[in-house]
């Protein structure tokens, strides 16, 4: 009986990995390059530590994988992790609470049931998060180290969008929805429905038309923020801190020459954040986002402290991304038990630098291979360019290696 | 093609079977007190009709295994509410067997809302016979930290001592606030629906059955006399400065089993005499506190400290430590009363004399192993290499599920009498079970606590021994 893999899970085959380690690989140099430590967080961890926090959406819960284990007759749930955020925050609180400033990176995997099973349940992200510091200039560091990993990646043009939860959550408490109301509303108007805006029967017209500007318009400068502020001025508690930041860091992003458009429609998922949200698009995909999560620590047992933070969704980067080349491979062949001793030695030097060496165990397909060597004994090499037809004999290690440099030099 | 209906077996059933008389069906078999889990429909060709526990009627429709079934909403909201499918359709109310489904706590516990109950300090406790509707109740409400006790019955006893909150099934608030419990929401108005498999609609012809119950005026409202046997429930627990003994005595067939055997160790248990059994009888002595709960239930509670004793079978203990190896239940006390043999049984027409013979048997689809004892049949599968193998949980009226809807069943017995009658047979017994007193590890060590358990069971070993002198 044939079994195959789980619904909803996908295997990484070879050219899948080596895309998959080349990303995983700039973003590393990426993050370590601007101070970011790397974390690995238990795939398991208590159900609790996802309630607790009270970020993610009863929606978003009822998709968690969670189950009792076999010590769980206490009815203490644990779930496989469904998101990187929080177990970082858990982390901080348990060991670096005395740290002002901790900046921390991780490349995991993530687990959310889907109905159809044609998508993935498990997901892989590399993500950053900072903890302290300051707010906006936090915010742009965040940006700046995400453009940049992606830009290394080579996927071509990125769009950086933003918006602000806060400045969207003050706005629709003032139409006083339920929550589930609210949150179908949303859905919505984040999916490119405005309508159903002046759909609402809500008696604050004048918010609704405030809503309405607020998630039509599409700035590109801290010029629109300020024209948002002459608009919203008398929509907004005078105490709101939410367009001081917008503005702050639209100057500080037009200021080291980073495009961006000002986007509230951009904010889907933004019940996790409290300041700003930033989103990375390539070719109208989602390439991730992250945000300000101001009351997350605190949420999870930790002191009050402010912190920030993005992932980039591997699997879509991996979409996006060309075949990654690969080092040369050779294959080695021993021409009888005399030869099998040099072959060996002659496949460690060829390692050593750099390249991929494979004995010859019955291969049918050897055009994969450019170069494939013969070993007759230590003086009695042959090598053959497949590129070109080419055969050579040379009776030394050295002058192989020298002839195969010179090959790749050219 | 045949049309398959599932009927429910309990509270249901005489509505049920007032409804099929009145729109035309004469059903054999199906009156209250028949123990056929096959009703015959006369005059009705190509109706294949099964009794089944509620609860599985919603599973068997959703897996396709019956076109049609009657259940009340609140079980296909179970269902529904974990595994998202779209393979259930809700087709009509019919109307009776109304009931609510509400978040409840204790009066005692003087909580009167759910806000008071969020700032509650620490893991606030639910106990259910509906864990996956606790569960999104739980999370819609936002509730913070919360563990899921599932239970077989009685979740309504739990509060205050044992859980914060219960959720339960009930016709009326006021037979809550009868029962000494608060409603603080409701979270489901529920009643007998009839309810369909998509794929059956969409590619059989049920048109004979869903024309007969699915049109005209809504059936009648049958309203049943329930007047409550425990209509005042209130806890009657001595006050006393050391921490009470909790004891969970069984109900259902081991009840009267325990009766007759606490008569005869000399315990004396107020209030829990067959027929007239209240869920927390008064003991006779100083300090301990006597709760009525499901037997399958016991090990689970104990593990918890919820209850210090209690009187279950060897089987549910068995089943609770394979799923928790490490639990600290512990068989206290062998009480050897209410013996039966766990056993492996397949259909008589099946042509397998033992397991060996079974796993040897070609199949293109995967064995499904039916039992109550979930963690039981799944070692048993496991074990005998049983591969592939799918588990179907059952909630009683195992017998019904073999030939048709699965291929082996793990059940209890006590003479086999019953599986004969099913036309099933036994082809492994996996061991012997009895009653059993068991306990909490930690408590029975407990100084304010272990003198006070150790005269219990001590009490209770004379009673082992004076059984045995009978």
């Amino acid at each position: 009986m044939k079994v195959s893999r789980c619904k909803g899970t996908r295997d990484l085959l070879p050219q899948d990995m080596a895309k998959f380690r080349c990303i995983e690989a700039e973003f590393r140099d990426c993050c370590l390059g601007w101070g970011y430590q790397e974390i690995r967080t238990p795939v398991l961890e208590y159900l609790h530590l996802f309630t607790s926090a009270g970020t993610l959406s009863p929606d978003m819960l009822g998709r968690v994988y969670s189950f009792l284990d076999w010590d769980g007759w206490s009815g203490e749930r644990v779930a496989l992790r469904p998101d990187g955020t929080i177990p970082t925050a858990r982390l901080y609180v348990e060991n670096f609470q005395n740290l002002p400033i901790a900046r921390f990176f991780y490349v995991e995997n993530m687990f959310a049931f889907e109905d159809t099973g044609k998508e993935s349940r498990e997901r892989w992200q590399c993500g950053a998060e900072l903890i302290g510091g300051s707010k906006a200039e936090g915010d742009v560091e965040l940006i700046s180290l995400a453009l940049e990993a992606i830009g290394k990646m080579g996927l071509g043009p990125v769009e950086l969008r933003l918006a602000h939860a806060g400045l969207i959550k003050t706005m629709l408490e003032g139409l006083g929805l339920s929550g589930e109301n609210e949150a179908d509303v949303l859905d919505q108007v984040f999916s490119g429905n405005l309508s159903a805006l002046s759909d609402l029967k809500s008696g604050n017209t004048e918010l609704v038309k405030n809503l309405q500007f607020l998630f039509g318009l599409k700035g590109t400068s801290p010029g629109f923020v300020k024209n948002l502020r002459g608009v919203l001025r008398s929509a907004l508690p005078a105490r709101d801190a939410s367009l001081n930041e917008l503005a702050r860091i639209s100057n500080l992003l037009t200021s080291l020459g980073f495009d961006y458009q000002i986007d509230f429609t951009s904010g889907r998922g933004f019940e996790y954040y409290t300041g700003v949200i930033f989103s990375f698009y390539c070719s109208g995909r989602r390439l991730g986002g992250g945000g300000r999560y101001d009351e997350l620590i605190p949420l999870v047992g930790g002191k009050d402290i402010c912190a920030s933070g993005f992932a980039l969704y591997i699997d879509e980067l991996m979409g996006l991304m060309g075949e990654v080349s690969q080092r040369e491979r050779i294959l080695i062949r021993a021409k009888d038990d005399k030869g099998l001793k040099p072959s060996l030695g002659l496949a460690r030097q060829l390692r050593e630098v750099g390249y991929i060496a494979e004995f010859d165990l019955g291969y049918k397909k050897t055009a994969d291979f450019r170069w494939i060597i013969n070993v007759r004994s230590k003086e009695e090499i042959e090598l053959l360019d497949q590129s070109s037809g080419k055969k050579r004999r040379k009776s030394s290690f050295a002058d192989l290696l020298k002839l195969l440099e010179e090959a790749r030099c050219r | 093609m045949q049309v398959k209906l599932a009927l429910p077996k309990g509270q249901l059933q005489d509505e049920t079977a007032e409804l099929l008389k009145e729109v035309g069906f004469t059903i054999r078999g199906y009156s209250e007190g028949s123990r056929s889990y096959r009703p015959q429909c006369s005059g009705a060709f190509g109706i294949f009709l099964k009794v089944f526990h509620e609860k599985d009627i919603a599973i068997q429709v959703a897996i396709g295994n019956y076109d049609l079934g009657i259940c009340r909403l609140d079980w296909v909201e179970e269902l529904l509410s974990k595994y998202h499918s779209e393979a259930v359709i809700k087709v009509r109310d019919l109307g009776y067997g109304r009931r609510n489904i509400y978040a409840v706590a204790a009066r005692s516990s003087g909580c009167s809302s759910l806000e008071a109950l969020k700032d509650h300090d620490g893991s606030l406790r639910i106990v259910s016979e509906y864990p996956n509707l606790a569960e999104v109740f739980a999370l819609k409400q936002r509730l913070r930290r919360f563990q899921i006790f599932p239970v077989w019955g009685s979740a309504g006893v739990y509060p205050p001592e044992n859980a914060e909150l219960a959720i339960v099934a009930e016709s009326s608030s006021k037979k809550l606030r009868d029962q000494g419990l608060v409603p603080l929401s409701t979270l489901l108005e529920s009643s007998a629906c009839l309810i369909a498999n998509r794929d059956s609609l969409e590619r059989k012809n049920l048109s004979r059955l869903l024309a007969s119950l699915s049109t005209g005026e809504a059936p009648k409202y049958y309203v049943k006399d329930s007047s409550l046997a425990n209509a005042s429930l209130e806890s009657r627990y001595t006050a006393t400065d050391r921490p009470l003994i909790s004891v969970a005595l069984p109900d259902g067939h081991q009840q009267h089993p325990t009766v007759v055997f606490l008569d005869r160790a000399g315990l004396r248990v107020e209030g829990y005499n067959v027929g007239k059994a209240t869920s927390r009888p008064r003991i006779e002595l100083d300090g301990v506190a006597v709760k009525v709960v499901r037997p399958q239930d016991m090990p689970l509670h104990v593990a918890n400290g919820n209850f210090d004793l209690a009187i279950t079978g060897r089987d549910w203990l068995r089943d609770h430590l394979y799923r928790f190896p490490s639990s600290p239940v512990d068989e206290v006390l062998n009480l050897g009363f209410g013996r039966v043999k766990i056993v492996a049984v397949v259909s008589r027409d099946l042509n397998a004399s033992n397991t060996d013979d079974l796993r040897k048997m070609r199949r293109d689809s995967a064995f499904r192993v039916a039992s109550e004892y979930v963690n039981i049949a799944d070692r048993y599968a496991h074990d005998n290499h049983l591969a592939p193998y799918k588990l179907i949980p059952t909630w009683g009226a195992s017998e019904a599920f073999l030939p048709e809807d699965a291929d082996v069943l793990i059940e209890n017995t006590e003479t086999g009498s019953t599986i004969a009658k099913h036309n099933l047979k036994v082809i492994d017994t996996l061991f012997e079970s009895s009653a059993c007193l068991i306990g909490n590890a930690k408590a029975i060590k407990w100084p304010e606590k272990k003198d006070r358990i150790a005269y219990l069971v001590e009490t209770m070993r004379r009673g082992v021994e004076a059984s045995c002198a009978c």
